[in-house]
């Protein structure tokens, strides 16, 4: 039987660990892609004094490597500082999966934001978070830099498929270096408006090809 | 590991039948020759003798004659050629506008979208909630620019058949050429050329048990098409290329093999697996009309999981299907005939496309419920969706 997968992802594709919901969570978050149409929920217990992660479980809606992702993050998380565990990145992620293929980077890649958001999620209920920030065209770029290009698994900015970003009066408008007619051209542009449009001072957001 | 599959996925490709084999095999090592004129040798008389008979097979289970059907590599090169080859000879002498279904497969709907970069305007119609084209839509959208409409028989994902006659009549009325997609319809839903007014047929032999890379286009006499595949004088000069002999008469074997009795034979399997899924599974929806449909199709979104979970996990107890999830395609986007049919991406997320053959069993339809019911319901157990608590 050939399948998709390696041994690890499958393995913990039919057994995923920590699986369900923590009551009364310190720190919750749900992801959504819609670009893929995964979602994945994270909860988190916090260890106030230490400020470690004691228990986190996940729910995932989504295929086998959303799912897999969901389990390996939570095992590398446990018992690590909500620092240490704010850095875990989606490398590591795939690295400790044995590998995932970079078409399926941005199902895998919510797990990873999804306990970064439970975090902030924490920080956020205990006043850990700093003032909110104007949205400039380098908080634009940060968050471009997570939008996955299917094909080579590495973010917008990295594959250099970004040609420009404008932010003014509360509209970013992004051009994309890809032709409109391209294969993945309309699952990006919604991964796009998915890490843009919650910017709380953004109103509009105008995402074009180049042809 | 399952000791055998059960094969689920016959609209994509099927198992090819022995029987199509063993008439296609003299084809490779005997009469290998290039069908040539009547005045050729013998060895290519005979090959043309063949193509000849396969020829009148083929359009004689479409009530054409021989001469108005040519063969090709396969239905998409049927459905580009049809639609390619209108847009060609009419585009500049009558008008520059196409329409095609919404939920037309990929050969049709792409076509006409590169047509559109030539400068053609392409009318996508809507279909409603089962799949079906209204007809009343279709001529409010039919222009004195447009010259031609495509729609298919029957859906490739949600198996819905067209009215192709009501269809028919009107692009006759209007005096518009019709082109139908039948790659999933032929030979298991009727369609009789002499009785409804069409004028382009695609058919195919991959989904009938024959062999792939083989196909055809009914064309009806005097229907305005150019040549695009250039090179010799093959297929009454259509469609140069060196004729596929062993693949034609295979294809005219396959059609001889298809009965009335297994057709109604699959639409009892599939009458089982949709109404056991349906009344077994809870949260689950029938994708395209309960009774306007393939006989050989299913297809159901079960809510709150996704589809590629479940064919992984088919896979693995031995169950091949498909499923229109984005996770699943190669463009990342999910089925874009859920999403014509009204559904949201939750519906084509779960979706998944039981499609019959042959070789399939009453037994298959029971195993892959029971297999369903329990990996329907361990997905949903770790699934964020769906919980009364939501």
């Amino acid at each position: 039987m050939r399948l998709p997968y390696n041994e690890t992802v499958m393995e913990h594709f039919r057994h995923p660990r920590n699986v369900g919901k923590i009551e009364n969570p310190d720190g919750k978050s749900t992801e959504g892609s819609p670009a893929c149409g995964d979602m994945v929920s994270v909860y988190i217990s916090v260890d106030d004094a230490t400020k470690t992660i004691s228990d986190v479980k996940f729910e995932s809606y989504g295929c086998a490597s959303n799912i897999a992702t969901g389990s390996i993050i939570t095992e590398l998380a446990k018992g690590k500082t909500l620092d240490e565990a704010k850095k875990i990145t989606w490398k590591q992620a795939s690295d400790a999966l044995g590998g995932l293929p970079p078409i399926k980077a941005h199902c895998s890649v919510l797990a990873v934001e999804g306990l970064r958001t439970a975090i902030q999620n924490y920080e956020e209920k205990h006043g850990l978070i700093k003032e909110r920030k104007p949205t400039t065209q380098e908080v634009v770029q940060q968050r471009l830099r997570k939008v996955m290009d299917p094909l080579t698994g590495m973010g917008l900015v990295r594959a250099k498929l970004v040609q420009s970003i404008d932010v003014k009066d509360g509209t970013i408008h992004v051009v994309v270096d890809l032709p409109s007619g391209h294969q993945f051209a309309s699952a990006i542009k919604q991964e796009i408006h998915e890490k843009l449009d919650t910017l709380w001072d953004i109103k509009e957001v105008v995402i074009d090809f180049v042809e | 590991m399952a000791d055998k599959t059960v094969y689920l996925d016959n609209a994509a490709a099927t198992r090819m039948d022995e029987r199509v084999l063993e008439v296609m095999q003299p084809f490779f090592f005997d009469t290998y020759a290039v069908a040539t004129s009547e005045f050729g040798y013998s060895l290519g008389i005979e090959a043309r003798e063949a193509l000849d008979e396969a020829r009148t097979t083929l359009a004689k289970a479409l009530g054409a004659s021989p001469e108005e059907f040519i063969f090709t590599s396969g239905s998409t090169e049927s459905s580009n050629m049809a639609i390619k080859g209108v847009a060609l000879a009419l585009g500049e002498k009558k008008g520059k506008h196409i329409i095609v279904s919404r939920i037309e497969d990929f050969p049709v709907l792409h076509s006409a979208q590169a047509l559109e970069k030539q400068g053609f305007r392409v009318t996508l119609l809507e279909v409603d909630g089962d799949g079906l084209v209204n007809l009343d839509n279709l001529r409010d959208a039919i222009t004195n620019e447009t010259i031609l409409v495509s729609i298919q028989h029957a859906n490739q994902e949600i198996g819905t058949i067209q009215d192709i006659e009501a269809i028919g009549k009107l692009c006759l009325e209007k005096g518009v050429i019709f082109h139908t997609d039948a790659t999933h319809a032929f030979t298991r839903v009727g369609l009789d050329v002499s009785k409804v007014p069409v004028d382009l047929v695609t058919v195919a032999a991959h989904t009938i048990h024959g062999p792939k890379g083989v196909g055809g286009l009914y064309i009806r006499k005097g229907t305005p098409l150019a040549k695009w595949m250039d090179g010799g004088f093959q297929e009454s000069n259509l469609r140069a290329g060196l004729e596929n002999i062993p693949g034609a008469f295979g294809f005219a074997r396959a059609v001889e093999i298809i009965t009335p009795e297994e057709t109604k034979r699959l639409k009892a399997i599939r009458d089982h697996i949709i109404e056991r899924a349906l009344t077994e599974i809870p949260n689950s929806t029938l994708n395209g009309h309960r009774s306007q449909r393939l006989p050989q199709n299913a297809n159901i979104t079960f809510h709150f999981v996704e589809g590629e979970s479940i064919t992984l996990h088919l896979d693995m107890r031995g169950f091949a299907v498909s499923t229109g999830s984005a996770c699943f395609s190669r463009s990342l986007e999910g089925s874009h005939v859920i999403y014509g049919i009204g559904g949201d991406h939750e519906r084509a997320h779960g979706s998944i496309r039981f499609s019959l053959g042959r070789y399939n069993t009453m037994d298959d339809a029971d195993a892959v419920v029971d297999a369903l019911a329990e990996i329907v319901s361990e997905l949903r157990s770790i699934s964020p969706l769906g919980k009364e608590n939501n």
